[in-house]
């Protein structure tokens, strides 16, 4: 038992045997629990402890279970859906081979697709529609494979990888002097969420406390973030379905937050800010004056740009309906974030797991029960309020102090678990420590990881030409898919 | 069959300025998004480029797709010699032309359609089944607007349909029926135009997309005639528009050239309006406001006949 931002010496996690670990793990899980991590550490050829990260959300604890397998072991997915990403990802890196998982294929290389076929349906109706990786707009590269009978989509997978970089491979051994940098680009338009889950990380594990000041900052950092990118969303949704006037809007506030977080952070992505023991850059009065006063614009104006698409019939119109995922398909399949809690799913770190500011922040999850694209759409819309208050809280009342202490090296032979609430759900990083207090394995788990899964589920049986909307209710990293 | 020189310069005008109308549609669907976009002769430039350049081709693709560009260009070309200026006639015209019109806009789309399906691509081919699934609904809602205005006027050419005898309808018990006409052709135009409610000229999501993704394929001087010729179909949809509400004037020739102009940029502001103040349907829906355009037509010409 742990709580989020804490370490733990790696002997102090009993281990157990594969039955008792796989028979806790599904009785975890029966009761409520999210499984949130589940990564293995190799130990000589094939050997490896495997360790489950189980989330108990009323409780705000953490429950890690410790095995050890040889080179195979029976395959948890057919019980436990939401670890089939995770049994997929260590059979890809580590040779681990889960006997019985239902789609064994490797997640990120597809050096060869002769060995990885994708999922295909025979008959006359049937035709298959490869989308990707080279997509028509400025985005990341993905491969989507449709089995269509006429305009409706029966089966969609999804193939990343093209942007793997071996993050997580990079870090063993570490923290090195390019750490930090990797990890902020993680996934770029979460940089300071990942920033906070690797400092948290590291000041578990060297158990360093952060300043106030500091813990506020990073706070207000995070929800700069979330505002801009949500923001930025509603507009790229609005523009999806030929709405252009609340689109061209919406891009501009996003500009004006971007510009929030400069004046915050020195950099519009929040880059070079967040660093273990603190952060790199305090504010003064003059500049706690002009971001109070532009984030009271831009919150009128937010609402006055959120007003423009909810008050459109033909946009609400369009959104209802469209890419329906269940409360009980998010919970199955492990879902976070914007989109479990548009299925009434509450998943929110910043309420069951709070770390530094948000420990007395007392907020609560905003969600949505309609299940569709226009749930994903007024959650943020809702949170976009959410986010404004709170950063409203803050530059009210920012404590004073430093904002930076040094952090002591790392404690050998440990295990953190850090969580944050990125704008797109939740973050995961898990780190182990080796003898010389050095990383030994580091597992970093994008909310887009457990997302995927959520635009394939959402998008059985409905018409190909809602895929574009669907998928950009979800707005899902491709790199941090891919790390 | 006459030939005059108000005709041939009316048409000519129409020739000429036909891309003008996206340039306006573009012009003013920014400025109502906040933005000041693209010069309005942003698509002649874009025309003459396309044809400065070379075109590329798929080694997949055959003749059908290397003709269909000059088809469809062709068919769409000759239908605007067809349409008139109001009452002062068109550049040839004869009985029962508007079998021809309508006969040569499906064959401009069979043309695109057969091209779509020539490269073998997955989008195109989509491309192509929706704009056959549009086309099926909003062809019948199209015809029945000529039966309407044949039943109106007892015309049975284009020329002679939108001439002196819609003028002296207006005043009589056919008028609703001309207005419901109206209505009727505006959902049609957007339809048939692949504009916002039925299309989106905008998108970059192929997925969604029916015209442009039917014209993925093509490049250079290719995609130039193709976008001309959309620019073309535009116009003689939005001339129809016109001229049908323009019957109700009668007067000098400057004068109604002159109406005729306005309404023609009016009309590409509707449509920018159209498609500022809404978000596009979902594809499923489509077919109903299809649907909607059909029965107008048909309520049109059932009072037609009714008031006769």
């Amino acid at each position: 038992m742990l709580k989020n931002g804490q370490s733990i010496p790696l002997d102090s996690i009993p281990e157990s045997s594969f039955e008792q670990f796989r028979s806790a793990l599904l009785a975890e899980v029966s009761g409520g629990a999210r499984v949130v991590n589940f990564s293995a550490q190799p130990i000589g050829e094939v050997r490896a402890i495997l360790f489950a990260v189980l989330a108990d959300d009323a409780q705000g604890s953490l429950r890690v279970l410790k095995t050890r397998v040889d080179d195979s072991y029976p395959s948890l997915t057919p019980d436990c859906p939401q670890v089939h990403m995770f049994e997929r990802e260590m059979w890809e890196n580590l040779g681990l081979t889960p006997v019985g998982h239902p789609w064994l294929k490797s997640v990120r290389s597809h050096d060869d697709p002769a060995n990885h076929p994708f999922f295909t349906m025979v008959g006359q109706d049937v035709h298959e529609v490869a989308v990707g990786p080279v997509h028509a707009g400025v985005i990341e590269p993905g491969h989507f494979r449709f089995q269509c009978t006429g305009e409706v989509v029966q089966h969609l997978e999804v193939q990343m990888g093209y942007q793997h970089r071996g993050v997580e491979s990079a870090m063993v051994g570490g923290p090195h002097k390019r750490t930090m940098s990797q990890i902020e680009t993680v996934a770029g338009d979460t940089t300071i969420g990942h920033a906070i889950a690797y400092c948290e990380a590291i000041e578990a594990l060297s158990g360093t406390q952060v300043p106030e000041r500091a813990q506020a900052l990073r706070a207000l950092a995070l929800e700069l973030e979330r505002l801009a990118n949500h923001v930025g969303d509603l507009g790229a949704i609005a523009n999806d379905i030929g709405y252009l006037p609340p689109a061209a809007f919406c891009g501009r506030l996003r500009g004006d937050l971007l510009n929030v977080t400069t004046t915050l952070t020195g950099s519009r992505m929040g880059r070079s800010f967040v660093r273990p023991g603190g952060v790199t850059q305090d504010i003064d009065d003059a500049m706690l004056t002009e971001l109070r006063a532009t984030l009271d614009t831009a919150r009128s104006q937010c609402v006055d740009a959120t007003g423009l698409l909810f008050d459109s019939r033909s946009s609400v119109a369009r959104m209802t309906g469209t890419g329906v995922i269940t409360a009980d398909e998010c919970r199955e399949l492990g879902i976070v974030g914007v989109a479990a809690r548009a299925s009434g799913v509450e998943v929110d770190v910043r309420m069951h797991h709070p770390t530094g500011w948000y420990e007395s922040a007392g907020l609560s999850p905003v969600v949505e029960t309609t299940l569709d694209s226009l749930a994903r759409v007024t959650v943020r819309r809702n949170e976009i309020e959410q986010s404004f208050a709170i950063a409203e809280k803050l530059l009210k009342a920012l404590p004073g102090g430093p904002i930076r202490v040094t952090c002591a090296d790392l404690k050998s032979n440990s295990f953190a678990v850090s969580m944050v609430e990125g704008w797109r759900g939740e973050i995961v990083h898990l780190a182990t420590t080796d003898a010389d207090g050095r990383f030994a394995t580091y597992k970093i788990v994008d909310p887009s990881f457990r997302n995927w899964s959520a635009v394939t589920t959402a998008m059985r049986g409905e018409q190909i030409s809602d895929f574009p909307l669907c998928n950009k209710s979800f707005n899902l990293s491709y790199c941090g898919f891919d790390l | 069959m006459t030939l005059d020189a108000s005709a041939i310069i009316f048409t000519a005008t129409g020739f000429i300025f036909a891309p003008l109308l996206f340039g306006i549609i573009n012009k003013t669907k920014a400025f109502v998004g906040g933005r000041t976009g693209a010069p309005f002769l942003q698509p002649y430039f874009d025309l003459i480029k396309l044809m400065q350049k070379g075109g590329v081709y798929s080694v997949t693709t055959g003749w059908i797709f290397t003709s269909a560009p000059a088809v469809v260009l062709a068919s769409v070309g000759v239908v605007m010699l067809l349409v008139p200026l109001a009452t002062s006639g068109a550049v040839f015209s004869f009985n029962g032309d508007i079998f021809l019109f309508a006969g040569l806009l499906a064959f401009a789309r069979l043309a695109m359609i057969l091209a779509a399906m020539d490269t073998g691509s997955a989008f195109e081919g989509m491309g192509a089944s929706r704009e056959a699934m549009i086309s099926a609904i909003s062809e019948p809602g199209l015809l029945l607007m000529w039966v309407a205005l044949a039943v109106i006027t007892g015309q049975f050419s284009v020329e002679g349909m939108l001439g002196g005898d819609l003028n002296f309808a207006w005043s009589s018990a056919a008028g609703p029926a001309i207005v419901l006409l109206l209505v009727a052709l505006f959902l049609l135009m957007l339809a048939e135009n692949a504009r916002i409610p039925v299309d989106d000229p905008t998108t970059h999501l192929e997925l969604t997309m029916v015209h442009e993704v039917m014209i993925l394929d093509h490049s250079g001087p290719d995609l130039g005639f193709l976008t001309y010729a959309a620019a073309l179909k535009l116009w003689i949809f939005a001339a129809l528009l016109v001229n049908i509400v323009l019957s109700i004037y009668d007067g000098p020739l400057w004068a109604t050239a002159t109406i005729f102009g306005v309404g023609m940029v009016l009309t590409a502001i509707a449509v920018a309006l159209v498609e500022s103040t809404m978000a596009r349907l979902r594809m499923i829906q489509v077919p109903e406001l299809l649907t909607i355009a059909v029965g107008l037509s048909a309520m049109s010409a059932a009072i037609a006949l009714g008031v006769r």
